[in-house]
């Protein structure tokens, strides 16, 4: 049986020529890209290619302004920490919104133990936070925003452009976590306007375990790894080689195809959320119908739970995601669900889809008539659904 | 997979599922909020479980508590009925995650209530209206673990020191 994936935001296979540039990798046998010899050069300049393809995927400036890093959390961690560790000085509150991923809020929380107060601010409805209630949770001590470019359980863009100008005319930095979006969507560093990106490798079909932080130049910050000087002394450590070979290789594929790739996820996603109520009664669309990621649906099927419809998609040879409490451990709603104002039951029944390349519409078609299946199974069980059908 | 293969497949092919028209006693427990409810339908006949019956709304782990409670119950007196816990559930499934732990709460409870259910009606106490509470209850007397990084909490602390996790209550 064919598995068709749609958990694409948990991770993506490997492109081909991914893989096969990491088995060259592996096979070549590099040595330490620091060391001054002419095996730690030729390491070296490998990592500087990967570093020049990844610049160029979000158009930095300069190569030197990525980091490597072992991906989307630390890459948050280092933007979050080393930014207040090098700027406290300068003042200890930081404005930020409900529904970062955990990365960022537990950073944050971190910094909290330390002295720093942190204005964390609710999204309206639709998702999406407001530029105006960020200008107005400014303090003469502000010295970071960090609002994330797509949100990972809903899909939802925020108005990331016009949060940098508001930090830009204080003289505020900017952070924002585009792990979701970097390689699926069109990013441009200069034209979202800000000084710290946070992005993942496994996003755009490069290996996991590898990530990176652009750290605009002039930007002050201090490494959270300490040790030795690699990474333009913002990250000790000697560099994971192969993963980055990979992630630069992905990287300029994602580069050359993104317009492709973006337009060909928006017409998976379309046709899902066309065809969906001839399938399903009842269900919420979490994903905001404009500003979200091409290839993700967050969509609350009411009466069931989230958890039991995987595990039963699981059966069919479907792979989704789920939001549920039960699934993800912790017992309680998703906080970003809850912030855009779902119920705790209807939070319960959440499912993220995440379409890929990898996807084709048959995928689409055949996923629509399972879900309808085991949705149909658990809703018979459910109390919730016959007391309000009867 | 986290589940083991008994709780699979009374996940799969769960028994005894649906509604009792006309049932004899009928017990509800948890509620949206917490994740899961359940609700156990009974038809008793000479102080037994002639037939029983089990609508749930919760995970997979739910589901597999709900089905293997009937399995248990159904034939049973109402006297052994009564003797039957969450642990013998959560034992007959061959074991659960710690952190679903709080799924296998809701099963026994709900026979019990229906149970009472059934005296009640037969005593001629006049039958509560099922309510749905607002309220998060902690039906459980065992231990309470982190559902995060499993390790043992008290009952009640809204954080847990070892991960830093917020757990409003919910372990």
């Amino acid at each position: 049986m064919k598995y068709i994936n749609l958990d694409h935001i948990s991770s993506n296979p490997l492109l081909p020529e991914v893989k096969q540039a990491m088995i060259e990798a592996v096979r070549h046998d590099y040595h330490n890209p620091s060391s001054q010899h002419r095996a730690g050069e030729e390491a070296a300049t490998v990592l500087e290619k990967a570093r020049e393809q990844v610049a160029k995927l979000i158009n930095a400036d300069a190569p030197k302004e990525i980091v490597f890093t072992s991906g989307g959390t630390e890459a948050d961690n280092h933007a979050i920490k080393g930014v207040a560790m090098a700027n406290a000085d300068r003042g200890k509150h930081i404005v930020t919104t409900n529904i970062e991923h955990n990365a960022v809020i537990r950073s944050l929380r971190r910094l909290k133990s330390d002295g720093f107060t942190v204005t964390s601010l609710s999204v309206d409805e639709q998702g999406r936070v407001r530029p105006q209630d960020v200008a107005d949770a400014i303090t003469p001590e502000t010295i970071l925003i960090s609002v994330m470019h797509s949100n990972n359980e809903t899909g939802t863009l925020q108005p990331v452009e016009e949060i940098a100008a508001i930090a830009r005319a204080k003289k505020i930095l900017f952070h924002t976590d585009a792990v979701d979006s970097v390689g699926i969507m069109p990013f441009d560093v200069k034209k979202v306007g800000a000084d710290l990106v946070s992005f993942a490798s496994n996003t755009f079909y490069g290996p996991t375990g590898v990530g990176g932080l652009y750290i605009r130049r002039g930007v002050k910050i201090f490494p959270i790894l300490d040790g030795g000087v690699q990474e333009n002394n913002k990250r000790a450590g000697t560099e994971n080689l192969i993963g980055i070979i990979g992630m630069g290789q992905a990287a300029e594929i994602a580069a050359r195809d993104i317009d492709r790739r973006h337009a060909y996820l928006k017409g998976l996603k379309d046709l899902f959320l066309r065809e969906l109520p001839n399938y399903l009664d009842e269900v919420i669309i979490n994903t905001h119908p404009v500003h979200s990621l091409p290839h993700l649906v967050s969509t609350s099927i009411r009466y069931i739970e989230g958890e039991s419809v995987m595990l039963m998609l699981d059966d069919e040879g479907i792979g989704v995601s789920t939001r549920s409490a039960c699934a993800t451990g912790s017992l309680r709603a998703s906080h970003v669900l809850l912030s855009i104002g779902l119920s705790h039951a209807d939070a319960q029944g959440t499912l993220v889809i995440a379409f890929g390349i990898d996807n084709t519409e048959d995928d689409v078609l055949h996923f629509l008539k399972s879900l309808r299946q085991v949705v149909t199974t658990l809703r018979e069980i459910s109390p919730l659904y016959k007391k309000v059908a009867g | 997979m986290m589940y083991n293969k008994v709780v699979m497949d009374h996940f799969r092919n769960p028994r005894n599922v649906g509604t009792i028209e006309d049932a004899d006693g009928v017990g509800e427990v948890g509620n949206p909020l917490c994740g899961d409810m359940m609700t156990i339908y009974l038809k008793i006949r000479d102080e037994r479980i002639d037939d029983i019956k089990f609508q749930t709304f919760g995970c997979g782990s739910a589901i597999a508590v709900s089905s293997m409670l009937t399995e248990i119950a159904k034939g049973k007196s109402l006297e052994d009925a009564k003797k039957i816990t969450n642990k013998d559930v959560a034992e007959a499934l061959e074991g659960l995650p710690k952190n679903k732990l709080h799924c296998s709460n809701l099963g026994a409870d709900a026979l019990q209530m229906a149970i009472r259910d059934y005296e009640d009606r037969k005593a001629g106490i006049r039958r509560p209206e099922l309510k749905r509470k607002d309220e998060h209850e902690h039906s459980h007397g065992d231990k309470c673990y982190c559902p995060y990084c499993d390790v043992e909490i008290d009952e009640g602390v809204t954080f847990c020191d070892a991960c830093q996790h917020d757990l409003k209550e919910e372990h």
